[in-house]
């Protein structure tokens, strides 16, 4: 709180300065901010900022302080015990192969969501771009998987694309007989490994689920941004003689930097975040998650483990800010290089 | 890029509310007065009729599947006390079960939920209301239906409802058709095994999809080799995971196993059953709800239990878990919620439930059976006759220990049976961390 105040004062400040002409001080008494000016300042900047330390800031920080205890999710507060690292000592010796499979998927995720449907998402942007005859058909399809509901989701991928039995990609296969079916979703086992740990063959296809909405959620992000770039660069670029790719990689993506910072973020994000999918599909082995780990524990029937369900969900909180940090970082240094 | 960390906790004040919006949400239905009364209900015994609540009362139900569901509604429909307006808030089995710790924070006055472990264990937290003054009015229920109801403080926290058997199911006009015999030993039931291989059929479904169902196969083997109080006693984390007899149990878990299903972790239990529907297998182990998939055909549906396998145990123990109703630690309306409960626990409103849904039997001894398909009364049998009924595995433990440790435990030994001796490594420690 006092940091802020000391801002709005250095603002005040400033502001002050430009008009007074009194040269003894007493800036205050010369600011072009009434009092009333001021409260509205304090309102605008105040109510965002309690929302974002009661929504975000205190529930993290709370977090964190669980992670610590031994909590039931069901006990009085006031029953609650200090553990101290017993809940991360548990995490990574006991529970240590969920959380490292749980880590490779979600680091794997990571670089799978910017190989392919960021990217994807991309070029569907910049075609949409282009005023297609039914872009906007299009538009709506590719996002339509962002807007349905997770039963919708788990129903769909379950039931109608992956059922080994009557789903419609072992249908075209032709595979739904007895001794031949695909077991799309319960087969754990790895399709690489590397030691005892590796990445799932059920992983790889619930991976195919979650490009189907990433795709369309970047597609749009990006097509927003498209909107505003300025169609002289295009323009211009197409007179200097730049072909398509050289129009995107040249013009129109380094004119897009502050999207692609955000599509990045967004992407890393999703990726540490994934869940729903998963969740929707009762969470299969092989498909382990940082996030998938957490609810298990805070709120599934087996939950009652506050305090190893926190420690997880501080171990995912780390992953996503020191993620997020080096991005933002490197990002920023570049643009300062450039 | 911190909304994630929020999401973490906010989940859980989320999931709070969400028993908030309950009385409102578009699922809740007011269901008093609004079905016919089926039966003989009205004339209730057992202190449920002539009551003196009046209001309205919340029932928290996970009976989401379309005929438990209407089976619900026959039975609430014949609550004698019409005076009082119960409110059903249906909730998505599976959601109601993945959600029970923080529903249970705000919970409807009435509670559809489980017997064994899993009721102890919320009874123990103090989130649920004693009803043991309902139970003094309660006389059609057996010892062990009442201990099964009880917690740990020796106080009754659930009406039980209905139960049903375990067994492996088969269609016995395909047993017919392909000159099968039922089995009633572990070599005939092998030897039956090997003629299906030879037909091209497979012997066995099965669906683990949830990783729940292959529980059933390892509980009952567990029971044939090592018996009831075995079973107890692992359960309750006090057996060694690492031990002979377990792995014993997986040894023979894994002999079984090439005559399964492959691939059963992906698979449902529907899609599993309808694979014996149609020929492709000749048995399932699983409880008698199958038959929900048989509605159109229930008379070619039977039942044998699993043959025994140890003499010293025979066949004297199954997996019949006990469905019922619980009462909220602070109900909104006590009165109305235990008035309802003692009629719950009717003959008369257990049948009133399994007219609509004979996946399952009665759990008063005062309901009226002439009304029995002949499965319910093989159902019945089977129960009445075996002499120890345990729950289910995740009834009869720690359902963190469950749902978190066994049901990976299981689907990963599905996939990989070679590597049963460091799964159950994992296992026995994960036990001891969370039973400590």
């Amino acid at each position: 709180m006092s940091d802020r105040s000391e801002l709005q004062e250095r603002g005040a400040t400033t502001v002050g300065a430009t008009t007074t002409f009194d040269r003894r001080g007493e800036r205050r008494r010369f600011s072009q901010l009434t009092r009333g000016d001021k409260s509205v300042l304090w309102l605008i900047v105040g109510i965002p900022t309690l929302i974002h330390l009661v929504f975000v800031w205190i529930p993290a920080i709370a977090t964190v302080v669980l992670s610590f205890t031994d909590w039931d999710g069901l006990s009085p507060v006031s029953q609650i015990g200090l553990v101290g690292f017993q809940n991360y000592w548990e995490i990574f010796t006991v529970f240590r192969s969920d959380v490292v499979s749980a880590g490779i998927n979600n680091g794997f995720l990571v670089v799978f969501l910017f190989v392919g449907p960021t990217a994807f998402g991309v070029l569907l942007a910049y075609l949409l771009d282009k005023n297609l005859r039914g872009g906007r058909i299009y538009q709506s399809i590719y996002y339509l998987p962002v807007v349905l509901s997770l039963a919708v989701v788990g129903f769909i991928w379950k039931s109608v694309m992956y059922s080994p039995s009557q789903g419609v990609i072992s249908t075209v296969l032709g595979r739904t007989g007895s001794g031949e079916q695909i077991d799309w979703l319960g087969d754990q086992t790895h399709a690489f490994g590397f030691g005892d740990y590796g990445i799932s063959k059920n992983f790889l296809a619930i991976l195919v689920a979650m490009a189907w909405r990433h795709v369309g959620y970047i597609m749009v992000l990006y097509l927003a941004g498209l909107k505003s770039v300025d169609p002289s660069l295009r323009e211009a670029s197409a007179i200097d003689g730049c072909n398509e790719w050289q129009a995107f990689r040249r013009v129109v993506f380094p004119a897009m930097k502050p999207i692609n910072v955000v599509v990045g973020v967004i992407t890393v994000i999703e990726a540490l975040r994934a869940f729903d999918i998963v969740f929707a599909l009762k969470s299969p082995r092989g498909m382990d998650l940082l996030s998938i780990l957490v609810t298990d524990n805070l709120i599934g029937e087996g939950g009652g483990n506050v305090g190893r369900g926190s420690g997880y969900g501080v171990i995912l909180l780390l992953l996503c800010l020191g993620f997020i940090i080096w991005y933002l970082a490197n990002n920023i240094r570049q643009e300062r290089r450039s | 890029m911190l909304a994630g960390a929020g999401a973490l906790l906010g989940v859980s004040a989320v999931l709070a509310a969400c028993g908030d919006d309950d009385d409102t949400s578009p699922t809740s239905a007011s269901v008093g007065g609004t079905t016919p009364t089926p039966g003989t209900a009205g004339t209730t015994t057992g202190g449920g009729g002539g009551g003196t609540a009046t209001g309205t009362l919340t029932l928290g139900s996970n009976y989401s599947d379309a005929v438990p569901a209407a089976a619900l509604a026959a039975m609430i429909a014949g609550f004698p006390n019409k005076n009082v307006d119960v409110k059903v808030n249906t909730v998505d089995h599976n959601t109601f079960q993945e959600n029970i710790t923080n529903y249970l924070q705000q919970p409807d006055d009435v509670i559809t939920w489980f017997a064994g472990y899993r009721l102890q264990y919320f009874a123990a937290q103090g989130v649920l209301g004693d009803i043991s003054d309902v139970w003094g009015g309660l006389t059609g229920f057996s010892e062990g239906f009442k201990a099964a109801s009880t917690g740990e403080d020796n106080k009754q926290y659930l009406v039980p409802l209905y139960n049903y058997p375990w067994a492996v199911h088969y269609r016995p006009s395909f047993f017919e058709e392909k000159g099968y015999a039922v089995p009633s030993t572990l070599d005939e039931l092998m030897g039956l095994a090997d003629q299906m291989m030879t037909d091209d059929v497979t012997p066995f479904s099965l669906g683990n999809d949830g990783k729940w169902p292959a529980m059933g196969t390892f509980d009952i083997l567990n029971m044939r080799i090592n018996g009831y109080q075995f079973h107890v006693d692992l359960m309750a984390g006090d057996g060694d995971w690492t031990s002979d007899e377990v792995k014993a149990v997986f040894a023979a878990f894994g002999d079984l196993l090439p005559f399964h299903q492959s691939g059963p972790n992906g698979r449902t239990w529907q899609e599993a059953a309808t694979a014996m529907k149609s020929g492709e297998t000749g048995m399932m182990l699983l409880g008698t709800f199958v038959s929900e998939q048989f509605a159109d055909s229930l008379d070619d549906l039977d039942f044998f239990p699993f043959p025994a396998i140890n003499d010293e145990y025979g066949t004297d123990s199954i997996d019949a878990p006990i469905d019922g109703f619980m009462m909220a630690a602070a109900p909104k309306n006590e009165e109305a919620a235990k008035e309802l409960l003692a009629y719950l626990g009717t003959g008369e409103a257990a049948i009133a439930f399994l007219t609509e849904n004979p996946g399952s039997v009665a759990a008063s001894t005062e309901a009226d059976t002439s009304g029995y398909t002949a499965l319910q009364e093989k159902s019945a049998e089977l129960i009445s006759s075996t002499a120890n009924i345990a729950q289910f595995l995740d009834r009869d433990t720690n359902p963190e220990f469950a749902s978190n440790v066994m049901g990976d435990a299981l689907a990963d030994f599905l996939a990989d049976p070679g590597s049963i001796d460091s799964i159950l490594d994992d296992v026995e420690a994960r036990k001891q961390a969370i039973f400590e």
